[in-house]
């Protein structure tokens, strides 16, 4: 700092010395979560090293042999919740901001749906859990008993579809707020534009609106989908089991998709497990070798996520160099 | 586009009123109905209901709660729920539902988790909005977005993995000689404290750049320090905003289930004691979940209303964050 050089006032110069202390505490502090951050997955990452491999990925969960134990339940089980929560979520989430954004109009009606919309992103996913087991776990006890078995009718109870239903509900406030940020950012002009050469209001969403926000829109989606798998309290609430050793609809490799189609359908009415669930399990027993699995688990969880991040990312920027306005 | 005025019209176009033209060739500006616009209503409908499907996800949030909160009260008392210190509703001759050891316990989460968490945010926050260069905020930022995305089960397993055996249990248990517990509170409430720093930082970073750079460069010319600025100038400035993201994040750190559930335990007791195992709200409804309790049972209708003052909590200060910082943002936009 040069403004120490004039400084002859001893006063000055303390406060300058307070300046700079400051400034460091607020270096150190941020350098401070970085570092317990890097620590965090250093540490889970060395502890689950043993157990890293590909038969991690393809084994099933295991008591008798916890050496052998894999994820694989809950790796498939955690793909079957996603493409159905994707499949929820994306459409309705969507159809609300685009509701929001170009349709509604500034009344106490939209202003309600804002407003609800924003409380409903910090109510905490236990509280989603609880609707979830009730709404479609049990769907209020209308439909008889809680179903124990693969089902084909109602209530759904501890099945993949409530497990997406719920989670789907968990993501909608997330998936709304941030396709609305992204159809903000389109100018009014483009709008403008395509309304003055006759399109309809729909067709100016549909072919100008909607294709020029679709890399915001799909990053937030991308983004909360990856909540989405991180998520186990409200899988837990609706009774998700933590201990699975099958996969749903039997589908336990890419090729199973073409030699057992009839799984595909099978799969939404499944038990299941999750990664998050299964990472729970291993963490509450208290043996050696089950927290070792438990780091493993979390790998594959953090590359899961990792994975989904960076193609957020990639579209990000690419989408970005290729439209200007 | 039928009803083109003829060409005398036109050269008169500037005096084109209804009087000129008769009833029929007036070029109506009405909607007319066809299959487009039929079209067009009903997508309006079909988006307006997805809108309204939030709606009714809060309408059925409560209407669950609600209904199931009625029917537990109706066979405990309210008294006995605000009044009573014991929480045991597994004991089969004397089941107590006092919400107090529970309340505890995720006050206790909270607050560790805000000692933690608010000047680790707020003073990272004033490092990005403050003092960083564009280069390293450009960098940093994300890297500390990333601690809001890692899943919160891996916060619990690194405060039971990690943080107890290797830090907390050498300082306390071994330098200065205090009892600490594989499961104790305070080990969730510092994983809680790094979860909620990213929710803080941003808000807050977000809250301190919208001030004025009027009245930075104000100080500045009168001579103040940049300490001086930030501290004195600039913080008070964006005082409000930065109360409702603390709000925010404590909402956050109250709601928080997994981490807690993991690395807290699940030993309802109205202690202040960190160092020992606690049962927090939603630790409670996780492990009622866990366990085979009957629908329709007390024990199972004791968790709703858990869940219902969980959602009470959170959604007071939820509703006084965003109250803040709308009234914030009237002031410097």
């Amino acid at each position: 700092m040069n403004e120490t050089a004039f400084s002859t006032d001893p006063q000055l110069a303390a406060r300058h010395r307070w300046g700079r202390m400051f400034e460091w505490a607020c270096a150190i502090a941020t350098w401070l979560c970085l570092l317990i951050l890097a620590t965090m997955l250093l540490g889970v990452f060395i502890k689950g090293w043993p157990h890293l491999n590909w038969g991690f990925l393809t084994h099933f969960d295991s008591q008798i042999e916890p050496e052998t134990a894999g994820i694989k339940a809950g790796l498939w089980g955690s793909f079957w919740l996603i493409v159905l929560t994707a499949l929820f979520a994306i459409p309705v989430g969507i159809g609300a901001a685009v509701y929001l954004e170009e349709y509604a109009k500034a009344n106490w009606v939209t202003r309600l749906i804002q407003l609800n919309i924003l409380n409903l992103a910090g109510v905490p996913s236990v509280v989603y859990g609880i609707l979830g087991v009730t709404v479609f776990g049990h769907m209020f006890g209308l439909f008889g008993d809680w179903p124990r078995e693969p089902v084909w009718h109602l209530p759904f109870g501890d099945k993949v579809l409530t497990g997406a239903l719920t989670l789907s509900l968990l993501i909608l406030p997330v998936v709304i707020i941030s396709t609305q940020e992204a159809l903000r950012s389109i100018p009014a002009s483009l709008r403008h534009s395509s309304l003055a050469l006759g399109a309809t209001q729909w067709q100016t969403i549909r072919y100008q609106v909607l294709p020029a926000s679709l890399p915001g829109i799909l990053t937030g989606i991308i983004l909360a989908l990856s909540r989405a798998v991180g998520e186990s309290a409200p899988l837990i609430m609706i009774g998700a089991l933590t201990y699975v050793s099958s996969t749903p609809g039997n589908i336990g490799s890419v090729t199973d998709f073409f030699t057992k189609p009839q799984g595909i359908v099978e799969a939404p009415f499944d038990r299941f497990t999750a990664m998050p669930l299964v990472i729970y399990n291993w963490a509450s027993q208290p043996d050696e070798i089950y927290q070792s699995l438990s780091a493993a688990g979390i790998v594959v969880l953090l590359l899961v996520l990792l994975l989904m991040n960076t193609t957020a990312v990639i579209i990000r920027q690419r989408f970005q160099n290729w439209i200007r306005w | 586009m039928s009803n083109t005025p003829d060409s005398e019209s036109r050269a008169t176009g500037a005096r084109l009123t209804s009087a000129t033209l008769s009833p029929a060739e007036r070029p109506s500006l009405q909607k007319r109905w066809s299959l487009t616009t039929l079209k067009e209503q009903c997508i309006r409908l079909v988006l307006f209901c997805c809108a309204l499907l939030s709606v009714a996800t809060t309408a059925g949030i409560i209407l669950v709660l609600f209904s199931e909160t009625l029917l537990f009260f109706s066979q405990v008392s309210v008294l006995s729920f605000f009044g009573d210190t014991v929480w045991q509703p597994q004991s089969q001759d004397n089941p107590r539902f006092g919400i107090w050891p529970l309340a505890c316990g995720t006050f206790l989460v909270a607050g560790i988790a805000g000692l933690i968490g608010m000047p680790l945010g707020l003073l990272s926050a004033l490092y990005l909005s403050e003092y960083a260069s564009e280069r390293s905020r450009s960098y940093l930022k994300p890297t500390l977005e990333v601690l809001a995305g890692i899943p919160s089960i891996v916060y619990g397993y690194f405060a039971l993995v990690f943080l107890t055996p290797y830090v907390l249990q050498p300082i306390f248990m071994n330098a200065l000689g205090f009892e600490v517990g594989g499961f104790n509170v305070l080990s969730a409430g510092i994983v809680v404290g790094i979860m909620i720093v990213p929710t803080i930082s941003s808000l807050s970073e977000d809250v301190l750049r919208s001030v004025p750079r009027g009245l930075r460069e104000a100080g500045l010319a009168l001579g103040s320090t940049k300490f001086d600025v930030s501290v004195r100038i600039v913080l008070p400035a964006a005082l409000s905003g930065i109360m409702a993201a603390f709000l925010l994040a404590l909402s956050r750190a109250v709601g928080e289930t997994m981490a807690v559930t993991i690395a807290a335990g699940s030993q309802p007791d109205l202690s202040l004691n960190v160092l020992r195992s606690i049962e927090t709200m939603t630790a409670y409804i996780v492990m009622v979940s866990l366990g085979e309790a009957a629908a329709g049972s007390i024990e199972y209708r004791s968790l709703y209303v858990v869940a219902m003052s969980l959602f009470l909590i959170t959604l007071v200060m939820n509703i006084i964050a965003r109250f803040i910082l709308r009234r914030y943002r009237n002031v410097y936009q």
